[in-house]
Order: C-alpha cells, then sequence, then structure tokens
C-alpha cells in the first residue's frame, strides 16, 4: 500500500523535487524519471536531501532515463535503487495510487 | 467565400465558428439573438428568453456556462420546479439546452457539452 | 451514485494561472469530470495558490478571467478546496489575499459555507494519503 511519488523535473529546474520530498510519508516510494533521475546523482547539492528521505521511503530511478542521459549506476546515491519499465509498472501495480509531481 | 461565417443584422457583422458560436460575446444584442434562433428552427418565446437570459446572467457571474444538470439545478432554484425541468428545457431547445440556447444567448460551447 | 462506486479523487494544482495553461486544463477537467458524481477535492500547493488570488484583472494581458469559474465549482459538488499553508506563508500571501469560495448546502436551508480548507503540509500529506485516484496538473 502506500503511494508512488513520480518526479519527471529535474530540481534545478523546478520545485517539483523538494515539494514530492515534502509530501511523501513514511512507506511511500519515490521514483525519478525523465529529467528528474537528475536528482539522483551522487555529490549533487540535492544528494543529503534525498539520502535523508531514503529513511523513510524506498527511493527508485528509472535505468534508461539514467542511460540517456549519461549517468551509469555508480554515479547513483546510494540506497537509490534502479528499475527499468517493468520494475516502474510493478511499483504502479504494488501501490494504492500515483501521485505525479510534474 | 460561399459558407456564411457570420451573422449580419441591422449593418452589424458578427463573425461565429462553423457550429454557429458567436466568436466575441460583445457584439450579442436581443436581435441577433432572435436572428441566431431562427437559424436554429427557434422562435423565441417568453419562456426561451427565461433560459437565455439566465445562461448570460450565470456566465457573466461565472465565466462559463453552466452544465444541463446545473442548469436544470439552478433555473429550480430561481424559476420553481416547472422551468427546472429537463424535458421542459429540451422542449424549448430540442437540441439541447445547453448548446442551442447557449448558441442563442451568445457563449460559447459548453465546456465537455456533448 | 452507489457508495461504493464513489471513489475519492484529487487533484493537485501546483501553476499559477495565465503563464502556463496547466490551472485552466486542470479546472475543465475538474468540471467536465463533476458528471461523474465522484468524491472531489482540489489542492493547491506551491504557485497552485495563486490560482485563487483575489481580484485577478486579465483585461490588459486580454485572457479570459478564469479566476470567477472557482466560485461555481460548489454547484458541481466540488466543495473541498485544500490550500496549503506553507505555499501562502512561502508567497508572502495569508488568507485575506484569496477569494473567498462557498457554496450552498442544501441540507442546510441552503446556508452559505466556505469551500476554502487551509491544512498544513503534514495534514496535505496526509490527504494524498487518503485518496484513491490523484490527478496533478
Amino acid at each position: 500500500m502506500g503511494t508512488l511519488h513520480t518526479i519527471n523535473k529535474s530540481p534545478f529546474e523546478r520545485n517539483s523535487f523538494a515539494t514530492c520530498l515534502a509530501h511523501a510519508s513514511a512507506g511511500d516510494v519515490i521514483l525519478m524519471i525523465e529529467d528528474g533521475v537528475v536528482g539522483a546523482r551522487k555529490g549533487s547539492s540535492f544528494a543529503p536531501a534525498l539520502a535523508a528521505k531514503l529513511a523513510s521511503c524506498a527511493i527508485y530511478a528509472l535505468g534508461p532515463d539514467l542511460a540517456a542521459r549519461g549517468m551509469k549506476p555508480e554515479d547513483v546515491l546510494e540506497g537509490v535503487k534502479l528499475v527499468d519499465y517493468a520494475g516502474f509498472v510493478d511499483l504502479t501495480t504494488e501501490k494504492a495510487r500515483v501521485c505525479a509531481w510534474l | 467565400m460561399s459558407t456564411m461565417t457570420a451573422y449580419e443584422i441591422n449593418g452589424l457583422v458578427a463573425e461565429h465558428d462553423e457550429e454557429g458560436y458567436l466568436k466575441d460575446i460583445g457584439q450579442w444584442t436581443p436581435e441577433l439573438a432572435e436572428l441566431i434562433a431562427k437559424s436554429e428552427q427557434i422562435d423565441m418565446t417568453p419562456d426561451h428568453w427565461e433560459v437565455v437570459n439566465f445562461l448570460r446572467e450565470y456566465y457573466e457571474e461565472y465565466q462559463i456556462a453552466p452544465a444541463v444538470r446545473i442548469l436544470v439545478k439552478e433555473m429550480t432554484k430561481k424559476f420553481g420546479k416547472e422551468k427546472g425541468d429537463q424535458k421542459a428545457l429540451y422542449a424549448l431547445f430540442p437540441y439541447g439546452p445547453a448548446k442551442q440556447a447557449c448558441k442563442i444567448a451568445g457563449l460559447p460551447k459548453p465546456t465537455g457539452c456533448v | 451514485m452507489s457508495d461504493e462506486n464513489r471513489k475519492k479523487f484529487l487533484y493537485i494544482n501546483r501553476k499559477a494561472p495565465y503563464g502556463t495553461i496547466y490551472a485552466l486544463e486542470s479546472l475543465e477537467v475538474v468540471l467536465i469530470g463533476a458528471a461523474f458524481e465522484q468524491d472531489v477535492s482540489l489542492a493547491f500547493i506551491d504557485d497552485g495558490v495563486y490560482q485563487l488570488m483575489a481580484n485577478q484583472d486579465t483585461a490588459a494581458v486580454g485572457m479570459k478571467n478564469f479566476s470567477k469559474t472557482y466560485r461555481a465549482l460548489g454547484d458541481y459538488e466540488v466543495r473541498k478546496l485544500y490550500v496549503e499553508k506553507e505555499s501562502l506563508a512561502e508567497r508572502g500571501l495569508t488568507a485575506e489575499n484569496l477569494m473567498p469560495i462557498v457554496y450552498e448546502d442544501e441540507d442546510d436551508d441552503y446556508a452559505e459555507k466556505p469551500s476554502l480548507i487551509f491544512v498544513d503540509r503534514a495534514e496535505m500529506a496526509a490527504l494524498i494519503r487518503s485518496q484513491d485516484v490523484i490527478l496533478s496538473f
């Protein structure tokens, strides 16, 4: 149960990322897709906020979108899990609702 | 061009879209309403005017044309059960009160109107 | 509609009006969706709170002032408009900057009641948790 939150915008472009983190409840899942994967990068100024959220939420990034932007799995913040499109679908069906942060 | 793209009355040229809805609500006059009604095969009676005037007031206040069920509800509140009746409204505007009455009232096509 | 088929729908609005089409699109979907008689709530977060500003005057920008349409939502049984307090505060706004929006309660002799509900971020998160369907704009 719980909510699957998706973020498709870079935290450097909009506040969607911060707003998502502020509204995700314990036990929810956060998935970064499209430009949202920019926020998954290790060493970015958003990494600490993301790392803090890992204590209460599972956080994923969509592998194909990382690859498309030249990022490798080892570039991603520790604790953030990678999924492919099938994994995206699984997360959608596992959670009670999907909340997209545009 | 051979197709009519504007209503013309008393020297006024009021453009409309391909379905007959006025492009500029500001050009509406009661005379123009009579003309639009005629093109819809409707002879305007006081009952027709009650609906058309109600729609214009609603649009002025909320910037939308109400959905039919809202029109029924609000007409009931204002004029009583007899007027706020879907059948009665369709008797006045056979092709749909939202569609035809809005057109005559000079309003844009209602959102989500089917 | 029977209660078991009634779902909780939340429309999340996070954009200011006029600069993009999101706010108007959301409002149109809410109005069309109202025909399905679901349990509808609207949330106004981030710049979305600007959709509810009082005294909007679009004459000079040449666009339709659709802020008036929010006041029709009560007729469409859309009567829960949640506004996030933190989003207001961050933008230097207070509840007094927003337009009053009321609905008529048929079960209470058509008494006018406020549709705007001011909640904090934690309450907004709880609202999201309680929904069946969330639509984002």
